[in-house]
């Protein structure tokens, strides 16, 4: 089967199982999954970049997310005027101080000969440097979150419209991947592995615990949306006569236009950056990063800077996640930094990634479509296979009950297996990457 | 003034000292065993963290049976008779999994990228598998005679303010962890199939040369490895508890220690656990209490003193990791992966 066969088969099929699902469950949820494949189809194509581009493997892509996340926050919300008035100041000081000791330490440790006085000195600074910024920093963050910490507590964002967060959060996950790629790339590809899942985690945390900048565990709900609002759809005078000339209710209609509208913009993302990266992929720049990928060292050997090369495509990608996570929170309306568990929907993503193709962008994509579909799937269907498997059991024995409610545990294993499975035996995927033949 | 003194000595021995101590001791065992993955099968085994947690969930069962059946072991906690079947059981679990996973990936020489993509695989399986059986919530099976010495024995003892507990499962921790050290060194040293090992993993060609079979490395080095991880969670969870989500969550210091120490050098290893454990809870706890006890009268320090908050202890594995990766990244013995 060619490549293109193989795209339309896929991508029928997909059509196929969800007007099934709209037909038998609703066309709400067969929109929410439309959507959420949408977004994870984003993030899928930025893990295609750097896995299929360059072959690192990033661990971290929860936390990336959640920068875009954070980004939606700091964008849209309007800022509290008494937080900045309490310790605004203070933090922008407690910054400045930072960037000012960053900068002399790396001066110092590019001017300074090799020695036993430098180490001494790069301690000192930091040690100092991190206990003066502590009392700068601590009285204005108390100050921030002792201002109304019920309805805000923290310093609020910029007010710009919402649609301006998805780039900033590719900005964000972009300056933490230049960060963490500095620190790890050009070592052993297992030390990204293990210091993305670091950052991820570090990432989480902050987001959790920083309340003067995230709100942290409170969550910041009723973000501004790029879209109408459904109660507004069904007072308006347009929307009723629309409803009444189709024949649908007007208030089932205004949700499902909603994810409509929704679904046009992602798509329109998605579909934008799909376009770029295969045009990427085809231009002299995607040549020569499949040349570094396949044989590294015939490329160094040419003069071609891996680590940079690397580094770069690392940000990129990651840019890519960030402007997906951006997206979710837009999705959701609401920043809960709880919601962002530390593997969970990096592995799926990952999944997506191996099944559809890695090294394929459109494989990438077919493969969130799938990977997501089945995921939601498997969990109404797993807890009746599990219900009419246990059901010659007495309904109420301990086993039974432990049973069906571990039902949803048999979701990751199942997909640990698919991705194992995929690797060993299929590794390029539904769509393997296509090889320009001469 | 000497009694200020003692307080503060021994609040700090009470709440740092021991507890870093037993955590450095979890930690190194842990980390032993991801250096020996590492540095003879050459790959990252993302996978460890809830091996770990397999193994402790097979002795938190047996040990349930034990207890249901009446059977003890006096004071000391009944998973300790239950440990030697746990191993057992984990080893062959992993044993099949290499078998039916990483078998292959050696066979082709896959890049070790694939091997630790495959042993993210495997860690969801096993996830799964934990979660399924056990499920995901604490659970306590410690039992037995929980201290040693009590907190109020010491301070009547003593006549101190503060008083010292230690808990059985801190001193089990300790005893256990420099038996288990000592015979993994005498089988590394002085054993032929441990210097086969040590051969393999420091140049395997030539090790191939001179006839070592590289199956029995890789078979042997899984059972020590299901033995450490084994022993080294139930140690942790006799001492917290067992949550199969802090297992996970413990992969980012073992692998920090690891990479401190210098990675595929078993006494780094042990040295990377302890520099993560004293580094984690020194750099979280909170010291107004004992600035109190040694500050003069009248400068008592105000604030709670702690360098950075609990929540952010997994920082403080991430910023030695970093630090390590910038400044060493061979670490500390000078590891051969880089």
């Amino acid at each position: 089967m060619s490549q293109t066969s193989r795209a339309i088969a896929g991508f029928a099929l997909m059509a196929v199982l969800l007007a099934l699902v709209g037909i038998f469950q609703s066309w709400n949820v067969m929109l929410a999954i439309f959507n959420l494949s949408l977004i994870s189809a984003v993030m899928a194509l930025g893990v295609n970049i750097q896995w299929g581009y360059a072959g690192l493997f990033n661990v971290g892509i929860m936390g990336f997310a959640a920068l875009g996340g954070v980004a939606a926050v700091l964008t849209s919300r309007a800022p509290v005027a008494s937080a900045w008035e309490a310790g605004g100041l203070g933090i922008l000081l407690s910054g400045a101080v930072v960037a000012a000791i960053a900068a002399l330490g790396v001066t110092i440790y590019r001017r300074m000969g090799k020695g036993p006085l430098k180490t001494l000195v790069m301690i000192v600074l930091v040690v100092g440097g991190y206990f003066l910024v502590r009392t700068i920093y601590d009285p204005a963050v108390s100050a921030i979150e002792s201002d109304n910490p019920a309805k805000s507590g923290f310093l609020g964002g910029l007010g710009l419209p919402i649609i301006v967060s998805w780039g900033m959060g590719g900005l964000f996950a972009a300056a933490a991947a230049w960060f963490i790629g500095k620190v790890a790339l050009g070592l052993r590809s297992d030390y990204l592995a293990i210091a993305t899942l670091g950052i991820s985690e570090i990432i989480i945390a902050m987001i959790k615990n920083e309340d003067w900048l995230t709100r942290g565990v409170k969550n910041v709900t009723g973000l501004e949306r790029p879209v109408p609002y459904e109660l507004n759809l069904q007072n308006a005078a347009w929307f009723q006569d629309l409803a009444n000339r189709y024949g649908f209710d007007v208030i089932e209609g205004s949700s499902i236009f909603v994810k409509l509208c929704y679904a046009g913009l992602f798509a329109a993302v998605l579909i934008v950056i799909l376009v770029l990266c295969v045009l990427a992929l085809a231009s002299p720049w995607g040549r020569m990063v499949r040349a570094i990928r396949d044989n590294e060292i015939s490329a160094a050997a040419m003069g071609k800077n891996v680590t940079s090369r690397h580094l770069q495509i690392f940000i990129l990608g990651s840019a890519v996640v960030g402007i997906a996570g951006a997206m979710l929170t837009t999705l959701d309306g609401q920043f809960t930094p709880g919601s962002y568990q530390p593997l969970r929907f990096t592995f799926l993503v990952w999944v997506m990634v191996i099944v559809g193709g890695s090294g394929n962008n459109l494989g990438s994509v077919l493969g969130a479509f799938f990977i997501w579909f089945i995921w939601i799937e498997a969990e109404p269907v797993g807890n009746w296979l599990m219900a009419t498997l246990t059901s010659w059991m007495d309904a109420t024995s301990a086993l039974r009950l432990h049973l069906i409610e571990s039902a949803q545990y048999m979701r990751l294993f199942i997909m640990g297996l698919v991705m194992l499975l995929v690797m060993r035996f299929s590794p390029g995927g539904i769509m393997p990457e296509q090889t320009v033949r001469r | 003034m000497m009694m200020d003194f003692l307080n503060a000595f021994i609040l700090l021995a009470n709440f740092v000292l021991v507890p870093a101590l037993a955590y450095g001791a979890q930690l190194a065992l842990g980390a032993l065993g991801i250096t020996l993955v590492y540095g003879i099968l050459r790959f990252a085994n993302f996978a460890h963290g809830d091996t770990m947690a397999f193994g402790t969930m097979v002795v938190i069962l047996l040990t349930w049976a034990f207890q249901a059946g009446g059977i003890g072991f006096g004071p000391l906690p009944t998973a300790l008779l239950a440990l030697p079947i746990g191993v057992v059981f984990t080893a062959l679990f992993v044993l099949a999994t290499d078998r039916l996973v990483y078998k292959h990936y050696r066979e082709i020489k896959a890049p070790p990228i694939r091997m630790v993509m495959a042993s993210v695989g495997v860690m969801f399986v096993m996830n799964g598998i934990v979660r399924f059986i056990i499920g995901p919530n604490d659970q306590n099976f410690m039992d037995g005679e929980r201290f040693i010495v009590k907190a109020g024995a010491f301070r009547r003892a003593t006549g101190l303010d503060e008083g010292l507990a230690v808990k059985s499962s801190q001193l089990l921790t300790l005893v256990v962890a420099v038996v288990l050290v000592a015979a993994l060194f005498w089988f590394l040293n002085r054993t032929r199939t441990g210097k086969s090992m040590r051969a393999y993993s420091d140049n395997e060609d030539l090790a191939l040369l001179s006839g070592i079979s590289p199956q029995k490395v890789v078979m042997v080095t899984w059972i020590i490895v299901a033995g450490l991880a084994t022993i080294a969670g139930t140690l942790y969870g006799l001492d917290k508890s067992f949550k199969p989500f802090t297992y996970f969550q413990l992969l980012l210091p073992m692998f920090a220690a690891a990479i401190v120490g210098g990675v595929g050098h078993p006494v780094g290893a042990i040295l990377g656990g302890f520099v993560v454990a004293f580094s984690e809870v020194t750099v979280t706890y909170a010291y107004k209490k004992f600035l109190t006890y040694l500050a003069p009268d009248g400068l008592a320090p105000d604030g709670l003193m702690q360098m950075l908050s609990t929540d952010y202890k997994f920082a403080v594995s991430f910023i030695i990791l970093v630090v390590v990766l910038l400044v060493r990244p061979t670490g500390l013995l000078r590891g051969k992966v880089i």
